[in-house]
């Protein structure tokens, strides 16, 4: 299993997006739906502040032809200040409006985003929750992070820069057109024109620059996968003194992507200085067009001035918008993705039967109570008859006629018949692929099955609604899951409700409470990183702590293979047949004591039960588990 | 630090200096496109002189040319120079790993690595293609400007001085308390990412105890304090554009006022007072890129750390002086050995006071709970690791005199934590010994009961392994991995824990094949099954580090506790039943 995050994060090339524009109104439906007011205001601001500074390069034209020039044609005139006063005071107040208006647009902006992040995270981690193991399985866990991490950045950065650059730029082109034509529409040809021939130059750079960047990402995809594969495994390569092999390797994929990179990169590093000189070109031509025309008298010097600033400021947004169209492109994969996961079907649940408190009537008839009787039972609302009643919750499971398969075309598990009785331990042996985990996900329905029924305490557990299907049935897996917090917390998570009693009562059953109280910090030690403070024996007397705090009639435990040392074992051990007492328990065995004792045991072959019965009898059957027991084929 | 990166740099001298040099000689004719459109206006347009218009227009595409040609250059040299630095980062990084020892993968691990081989380095490309761009071309932009305002007319530049010095305190106020908020917001970055990382890996136990709504809850509260720092963080660094713009304002508002004092009385030209103007921008947005390079660089020097501290790394196992260059037999011994991991920093010993000797071709079961040190004793052989005391010695020479390369290809380990390589089965095998035959691998694999599901395979020999080895069965691959070990022809020949997913009767198959077709190699065999280690001539029985007893199985079923014990509880088969394979 690949590092969180660290695959495919650096050598993705850009993926193509369909439908772009559905998925970009289904973007900006988020930031609407809790910031349409403000997105509203943020638009305001932006026009504001546009119109603002426009007007502040207009006022040039004034300044010149009003305040200037006639002092310098008439040099004998007497300069009164009074009316530049005033205009400069105006033009102060436009400007005092554009940058109070560009102060809230950034202030809302941030709220926006940083909320919109914050409800798209929320909704993504809430939809997670709801989807069905399914999806775990088939997803690595590092695509998954990726969506948390590198697809909501990308949603940032295009909520927060490249829509707002993106309007700016349109309104900025806008205005500032209209402008330039009222000034002069000879050297608006000329700008217009200029601007063709640097779309143009744009558009052949960066459809050549477009091929060496995606040789990059395939390139540098290449190396990075070298990369991870062979420090993965630099033990062995140390083993087999193969270093030399792997540097020359290693050097000629480097030097490849070396190759690609600096292509690209020279590529995209041309654009700027492209554009710019095209820029300047374009104020060069206009300048020399508006000389012409004012030296006619057809135009003012103050015009030509500030249609020369309205040329600098046209050219700038035209050059933004191909950046920003880039940055929204990679947005959109990104978007995809989010949305992808938040369009998975969740998990269905129509089960109606309920798990509730009751309390024992005159006459031995059960009846539903709101106090914690401790006394639990299946309420079964039959809908033929209108009738309700209670069964109680005792740990009976069948299996009858089960059949599965992770897909329709394959199926892993054929027609499993079993009941354990309340109280009964049900074994499963087999060797790997057999199907026993696959048995372990059905009774609490992670996985639905495709044929045949399971039933608990007489209930087809498709009736039951899940959250109390579950809550009736423990698990100990192999891979012991904690969570960041303390250990309290930890045991707690079989019974959020849980005093602290119960949690040292269910720490001693376990066996673990000897080990807490050791530490310094005894219950309240904090854990992160799966317990990573811990040993794997301390982690698994948590993991059935919190089993047995929970107190299902029903367990299902999956025997940790690896052992720990001895001693910890042998507590391991005790504590689990402690947990199993007097429970229903369903265990793939990896212990010898666990098969003796069980009052069943499946041998599992091929997703079929070929064996079953206790531990003499299948001895005495000389088969299957025979073979695997002694290591001796008969056959 | 700094000194260890650039070595990488050293290469690209040439385009590392010739970027800036493109680069000022770039913005300096940009600099003075705004001085020729001053004299377009004053010496042209006011003067009536046409052809003063188009000679100046002329200089100004020449101007332009040049700048745009450098630029261009600039922007070639960077990109040469910047992930040329990347490749020879990645390339002495990856040569710095392949001479390091076990320890020395085991403190950095193996993830930390990679992150630093892709991630690291690609930022550190960005950031020196950057700064070669711009540390130079911002700076040169502030100067000229500064250069030429003074320059029109001293007076109105103090204006321009005045603003800059009040710009530059305030953005390195606001970047620097920013910057201190920025990072409380990492930690509460990383909460929020394992908060998603334990629910996506642990979901089975979440939905198992229907934790989700808790978990939900749990979640959304670290998502809020995200929304909290960031808005916090980012709010003070939005002050820096309206703070800009305010300032241009109000420069562009004073410099109006007076200038048209000044040319009301001809002390400036209109011409001088629109340049004035110009280089007003290029000189605030020279600062607000100043800004940003530094912030670039500020995030980079987490990264080159990262970088210097593999490079800077030395391994720990290196050849001698005068190494020997044959291994005489596959004999080993321990003198008074003990072994701590981390000795330097304190490694509690895991091996204690172990004394060996082993004839050569004796086959030696090793067994003992894990933990109990059984792996390290092993590594110990082929000098994986050194020992903290005492001595190792194969062939009747101790291991720390042999060339390294020697040593471990006469001693050939198969790892408890094996792997395959991306690559077909032949080349996987070949890693054993690289010029084998097609001939030599099936022999090899017909030794370890792999040539049997291998040929079995549509493309037999030649079938592609995926990274990782997903498409073979974990018994199948430890059967490989023994052929690949088998292939170096080795004097000595250690399995360890190597056929836990194979079959006891393959298992057992294996171990007749070894007898009797390499009977002269000296054999380890470590194992859970006792059933893999019985008929060894000598089993080692290993209890925290220390040896409990060695013996045939016999001599320690009868006086070792702790052997007798797993025997009893195994009953002679086999212990783990879902490991088996079957067929």
């Amino acid at each position: 299993m690949p590092g969180p995050g660290s695959r495919n994060t650096l050598g993705r090339p850009v993926p193509k997006v369909e439908n772009p524009g559905k998925l970009f109104l289904r973007i900006m439906g988020y930031v609407f739906r809790d910031y349409l007011v403000q997105y509203a205001v943020v638009l305001i601001c932006i026009i504001l502040s546009v119109e603002c500074s426009l007007q502040g390069t207009l006022f040039m034209k004034e300044l010149i032809d009003k305040y200037i020039t006639p002092y310098l044609l008439d040099p004998d005139a007497l300069p009164n200040f009074t009316p530049l006063a005033h205009a400069i005071a105006r033009v102060a107040v436009f400007y005092a409006i554009g940058v109070l208006a560009s102060f809230i647009q950034q202030k809302l902006l941030i709220r926006i985003t940083q909320g919109t992040m914050q409800s798209m995270r929320n909704d993504l981690f809430e939809k997670m929750e709801k989807l069905p193991i399914k999806y775990f399985d088939t997803h690595t866990h590092g695509d998954i992070m990726s969506i948390y991490t590198n697809d909501i950045d990308t949603m940032r950065m295009m909520v927060s820069q490249s829509i707002p650059q993106f309007i700016n730029s349109a309104i900025t082109i806008i205005s500032v057109f209209a402008s330039m034509v009222v000034l002069s529409r000879t050297m608006t040809a000329v700008t217009v024109a200029m601007i063709a021939v640097m779309l143009l130059c744009t558009g052949f750079a960066a459809k050549n620059s477009g091929k060496h960047f995606v040789r990059q990402q395939k390139q540098l995809g290449g190396v990075n996968g070298y990369i991870e594969e062979m420090i993965t495994g630099q033990k062995v390569v140390k083993v087999f003194c193969h270093e030399q092999a792997g540097i020359e390797k290693f050097n000629e994929l480097n030097d490849e992507l070396f190759d690609a990179a600096s292509k690209a990169n020279s590529y995209g590093n041309a654009l700027p200085p492209i554009n710019a000189q095209l820029g300047n070109l374009s104020y060069m031509l206009c300048a020399i067009t508006g000389g012409a025309l004012a030296l006619s008298g057809n135009i003012s010097v103050g015009s030509v001035a500030t249609f020369l600033t309205l040329n600098k400021s046209f050219n700038m947004p035209i050059s933004q918008v191909a950046q920003q169209f880039n940055s929204i492109i990679m947005a959109m994969a990104g978007a995809e993705r989010i949305f992808g996961l938040m369009d998975e079907k969740p998990e269905v649940d129509e089960g109606y039967v309920t798990l509730v408190n009751v309390k024992k009537e005159f006459g031995g008839q059960l009846a539903e109570t709101s106090e914690r009787t401790g006394m639990w039972a299946w309420k079964h609302f039959h809908k033929a008859e209108g009738t309700t009643d209670y069964k109680p919750l005792e740990g009976n499971v069948v299996f009858d006629g089960v059949d599965f398969g992770y897909t329709d075309e394959k199926m892993v598990l054929h027609d499993i018949k079993l009941e354990a009785k309340p109280g009964q331990k049900i074994a499963f042996v087999g060797s790997t692929g057999a199907g026993k985990t696959t048995i372990t996900n059905l009774i609490n329905r992670f996985y639905d099955i495709q044929d045949g029924k399971i039933r608990y305490d007489g209930i087809n557990v498709n009736k039951i609604v899940k959250a109390d299907l579950r809550r009736s049935l423990g698990m100990v897996l192999q891979e012991t899951c904690l969570f960041t917090g303390t250990i309290k917390d930890n045991i707690r998570f079989g019974k959020p409700e849980a005093t602290d009693e119960e949690i040292i009562a269910a720490a001693k059953l376990a066996n673990a409470d000897e080990f807490i109280t050791k530490l310094p910090d005894g219950y309240d030690t904090m854990l992160s990183g799966n317990g990573a403070n811990l040993s794997q024996g301390q982690r698994q007397l948590l993991a059935i702590a919190r089993a047995a705090i929970a107190d299902p009639p029903v367990l299902i435990l999956d025997e940790a293979t690896s052992s720990i040392d001895t001693r910890t074992e042998r507590i391991v051990q005790e504590g689990m047949d402690k947990l199993m007492h007097g429970r229903t328990s369903f265990v793939i065995a990896h212990r010898l004591s666990t098969v003796r004792n069980a009052d069943c045991i499946m041998v599992m072959e091929q997703g079929r039960i070929v064996e079953r019965g206790t531990h003499d009898e299948l001895i005495d059957l000389k088969g299957r588990y025979y073979t695997l027991y002694t290591g001796n084929s008969i056959a | 630090m700094i000194g260890r990166i650039l070595e990488g740099v050293k290469e690209y001298t040439l385009p590392s200096i010739l970027t800036p040099v493109c680069m000022i000689v770039e913005v300096a004719t940009e600099m003075i496109i705004p001085l020729l459109m001053a004299s377009i206006i004053d010496d042209g347009v006011y003067a009536g002189n046409m052809q003063h218009i188009v000679k100046i227009g002329l200089l100004m595409v020449g101007s332009a040319v040049i700048a745009f040609i450098t630029g261009v250059l600039g922007g070639r040299f960077a990109a040469v120079a910047s992930t040329g630095l990347a490749r020879n980062l990645r390339k002495s990084m990856y040569e710095r790993i392949q001479t390091f020892s076990f320890s020395n993968i085991d403190r950095f691990s193996t993830s930390s690595l990679v992150t630093r081989l892709t991630t690291d380095v690609t930022n550190i490309q960005n950031a020196y293609q950057m700064m070669l761009r711009m540390a130079m071309r911002a700076p040169t932009t502030l100067i000229i400007a500064m250069f030429m305002t003074f320059k029109i007319n001293s007076h109105i530049a103090q204006v321009y001085l005045y603003a800059v010095i009040f710009l530059a305190i305030v953005i390195i106020i606001i970047m620097n308390s920013a910057t201190k908020l920025f990072r409380q917001a990492f930690p509460k970055y990383d909460a929020l990412n394992e908060s998603v990382q334990e629910n996506v890996t642990a979901i089975r136990v979440v939905k198992a105890y229907v934790r989700e709504n808790e978990e939900i809850s749990r979640f959304k509260k670290a998502s809020k304090a995200i929304y909290d720092i960031f808005c916090k963080a980012e709010g003070k660094v939005v002050l820096n554009m309206p703070i800009m713009t305010l300032t241009v304002y109000t420069c562009i508002l004073t410099i109006s006022w007076m200038g048209a004092k000044m040319i009301s009385v001809g002390d400036l030209k209109t011409g001088e007072l629109m340049s004035l103007l110009t280089y007003c921008m290029n000189i605030l947005i020279s600062l607000m890129l100043l800004s940003m390079i530094f912030v670039m660089i500020t995030m980079s020097a987490a990264s080159a750390e990262r970088i210097a501290e593999v490079l800077n790394e030395e391994s720990d196992i290196k050849n001698p002086e005068k190494p020997i260059t044959e291994v005489k037999d596959g004999s080993v011994s321990f003198k008074n050995v003990s072994f701590a991991y981390n000795f330097d920093k304190g490694g509690k010993p895991v091996l204690e006071n172990i004394n060996l000797d082993i004839k050569s071709g004796e086959t030696i079961g090793i067994m003992g709970a894990t933990g109990s040190s059984k792996s390290t004793l092993v590594s110990l052989i082929s000098r994986l690791y050194d020992t903290t005391e005492g001595d190792v010695y194969v062939g009747g020479v101790n291991v720390r005199d042999y060339d390294l390369t020697t040593l471990r290809d006469s001693v050939s380990v198969v790892l408890q934590k094996n792997q395959l390589f991306s690559g077909t089965i032949l080349e996987n095998l070949r890693w054993g010994k690289s010029d084998a035959t097609e001939e030599e691998c099936r022999k090899a694999c017909e030794m370890a009961c792999a040539d049997e599901f291998v040929s079995r395979m549509p493309d037999g020999y030649n079938t592609h392994i995926e990274q990782g080895g997903t498409n073979v069965s974990g018994g199948q691959k430890q059967r490989l991995c023994i052929a690949r070990a088998l292939l170096k022809n080795p004097k000595i020949l250690i399995l360890d824990d190597s056929t836990s997913a194979v079959d006891t009767a393959t298992d057992a198959k294996i171990r007749q094949s070894f007898r009797s077709q390499i009977p002269g190699v000296t054999k380890f065999i470590i194992a859970q099954r006792i059933s893999s280690i019985q008929d060894s001539d000598r089993i080692i029985v290993l209890d925290n580090g220390r040896i409990s007893g060695i013996g045939t199985h016999e001599e320690l079923l009868e006086n070792n506790e702790i052997y007798r014990e797993v025997f009893e509880s195994q009953t002679g088969g086999s212990r783990d039943f879902d490991e088996t394979e079957v067929g």
